[in-house]
């Protein structure tokens, strides 16, 4: 089985984002990024099929972005990944620049060439919180799909999947080939060992162009302005219960 | 202007997110229907003919419609969608799940968790986990949107008169199997829709004092929430998480117990009209958004709330 990993390099999700002052969009020079969370829970599951499942698997990751992609691409395979290819663009990745349909074009490309069994990725990526990607490449390619998985069981060629939905828990079973997209509770991955870090720089990374697979990529949305949410003013302290439920009755009445 | 809503709903009852959407789609324009796509959902769709704002309600009603499996809904959607100049969902899991590859085979680009209607084709959004409102405007000649139900006021389900018909419908694509659902009982109020929310957070300490939140929210008839470092230690399941990675409320009270106030947590909640914090940390963050705080010992201020109201 061989499985393929798309994944993202976004701003860290510690880090506080500051907008811009002319609103153009978010501060994103001298601020720490990282792998987007849900991408390394996917490369984590990834990882745990290959090695239940013996050594014939191959898990390639996929990361769209500039140079610097490079980085969250050796991440992936010090984590284990075999190899890695880039499609590298001056665009930008979070907003008004390469947008989720253009994403799922590009990776239907690759996946038409690479032949995967199985596709697995984030549920979204925490810079522009679309989630889109999975469920558009599912439609391209004609798969079924499991989205928010937070448990995965291969069986006889098919997926049987766990959904986290709203109020509760679903199972599906998806026919393979498939995108499965993650959910927090799926796995906790795991950290990278210094060997397997040395290991990932020589592992091959083909470096490619949009070109490369065919693609144009055009942005249907134009981002007019990027602001700062509206601030909630904090109130007052209240010295007592007494005075707590006093003021929700009496001056907010919601009780 | 044409505009097509899904309907979310369990083959009984319509699900409230519907209702904000609904909302939403008045915003774009007037000409506004109703796809309910389910199994023995007949008298669901009399009572949805009424919902204020629904011109038509158009009913698919087979089997593989009974569990809303994406691939199904997909090209019943998709026989429909060129008559439409708009084409919005509910941007919970079942519309983040369907409304991608509707938007994907039309070669529109969604937009996801719309907050505010500009105009027919300008949209407000949040990303980066609510820290930034993006307002984009969309070229494509089909929007296709999913709607944030804290955004819109929810319309009555009251004072429509909608005429019902009844579509073809595509045959089952086989592509994925329902096996299973397993459904959070509980007797309180559904997180997502309730008037006042409870939660706590790590300072809560452990799942056997997380009882204490649980009869602080039974007092008030309130649903329990609970922020991603009470999740991450165990004490609750994922589905009470509030925040960016889980559920997005706006409840008419928030109070929020033992909760520092993370980023994260703050992008779930602080839509909420009334915010109470209680935490004995006086510098926590959840004070710079709260309407009332109370700095002390939620162990002594808690039990005394629930003696006194």
């Amino acid at each position: 089985m061989k499985i393929l990993v798309p994944v993202k390099r976004v701003i860290d999700f510690n880090v506080k984002v500051r907008v811009k002052s002319d609103e153009s969009g978010v501060e994103l020079s001298n601020v720490k990024m990282s792998m987007n969370p849900f991408d390394e829970i996917a490369i984590e599951e990834a990882m745990r099929l290959k090695e239940s499942g013996g050594a014939s698997e191959v898990v390639v990751v996929v990361s769209i972005g500039s140079d610097k992609a490079q980085e969250t691409l050796r991440t992936a395979m010090a984590i284990g990944a075999d190899r890695g290819i880039l499609v590298k663009t001056d665009l930008a990745t979070d907003l008004g620049g390469v947008e989720p349909l253009t994403v799922a074009k590009t990776l239907k490309a690759i996946i038409e060439k690479e032949a995967p069994d199985l596709v697995i990725m984030g549920k979204q990526s925490i810079d522009d919180d679309s989630n889109q990607t999975g469920q558009m490449l599912a439609a391209l390619l004609n798969w079924g799909q499991a989205t928010f998985a937070s448990k995965l069981e291969m069986k006889e060629g098919t997926a049987i999947v766990t959904r986290e939905i709203d109020g509760g828990l679903e199972t599906l079973s998806v026919q393979t080939p498939a995108i499965i997209t993650t959910d927090l509770r799926l796995n906790e991955p795991r950290y990278a060992s210094l060997p397997n870090i040395m290991k990932a720089k020589k592992k091959p990374l083909e470096e490619t162009t949009f070109d490369d697979w065919g693609i144009t990529p055009s942005s249907r949305l134009k981002v007019i302005k990027v602001s700062e949410p509206k601030k909630r003013e904090a109130g007052i302290k209240v010295d007592s219960v007494d005075m707590l439920i006093d003021k929700l009755r009496n001056e907010a009445k919601v009780i | 202007m044409s505009i097509l809503v899904i309907a979310e709903h369990d083959n009984t009852n319509i699900k409230s997110a519907t209702l904000n959407t609904i909302a939403a789609a008045k915003d774009i324009g007037d000409d506004i229907t109703l796809l309910i796509a389910g199994h023995n959902c007949g008298d669901l769709a009399s009572s949805a003919s009424q919902i204020d704002g629904v011109q038509k309600v158009l009913k698919a009603d087979a089997p593989h419609f009974e569990n809303m499996l994406a691939e199904n809904l997909t090209n019943l959607i998709m026989a429909q969608a060129q008559n439409y100049s708009h084409i919005l969902a509910p941007s919970s899991t079942f519309g983040k799940n369907i409304m991608p590859r509707v938007a994907a085979l039309l070669d529109v680009q969604q937009i996801s968790d719309v907050i505010a209607i500009d105009s027919k084709n300008t949209f407000k959004r949040p990303v980066y986990g609510g820290q930034a409102i993006a307002t984009v405007e969309s070229m494509d000649s089909i929007k296709v949107l999913t709607i944030r139900s804290t955004g819109f006021d929810a319309v009555s389900v009251e004072g429509g008169t909608a005429t019902i018909q009844d579509i073809d419908v595509p045959a089952e694509t086989n592509l994925s199997t329902f096996i299973s659902r397993e459904e959070s009982k509980s007797e309180r109020p559904e997180l997502g829709s309730a008037k006042i929310v409870v939660s706590g957070g790590r300072g809560v300490g452990s799942s056997e004092d997380f009882k204490l939140i649980e009869s602080f929210a039974d007092k008030l008839q309130a649903a329990i929430g609970a922020s991603r470092a009470a999740v991450d230690a165990g004490f609750v399941p994922n589905d009470y998480q509030v925040g960016q990675t889980g559920k997005i409320v706006a409840p008419d009270l928030y109070i929020a117990v033992g909760i520092s106030g993370a980023i994260q947590h703050l992008a779930g909640m602080k839509d909420s009209k009334v915010i109470v914090a209680i935490n004995k940390d006086e510098d926590a963050p959840i004070f710079q958004v709260a309407d009332y705080g109370l700095v002390a010992d939620l162990f002594d201020a808690v039990p005394e709330m629930i003696e006194k109201l």
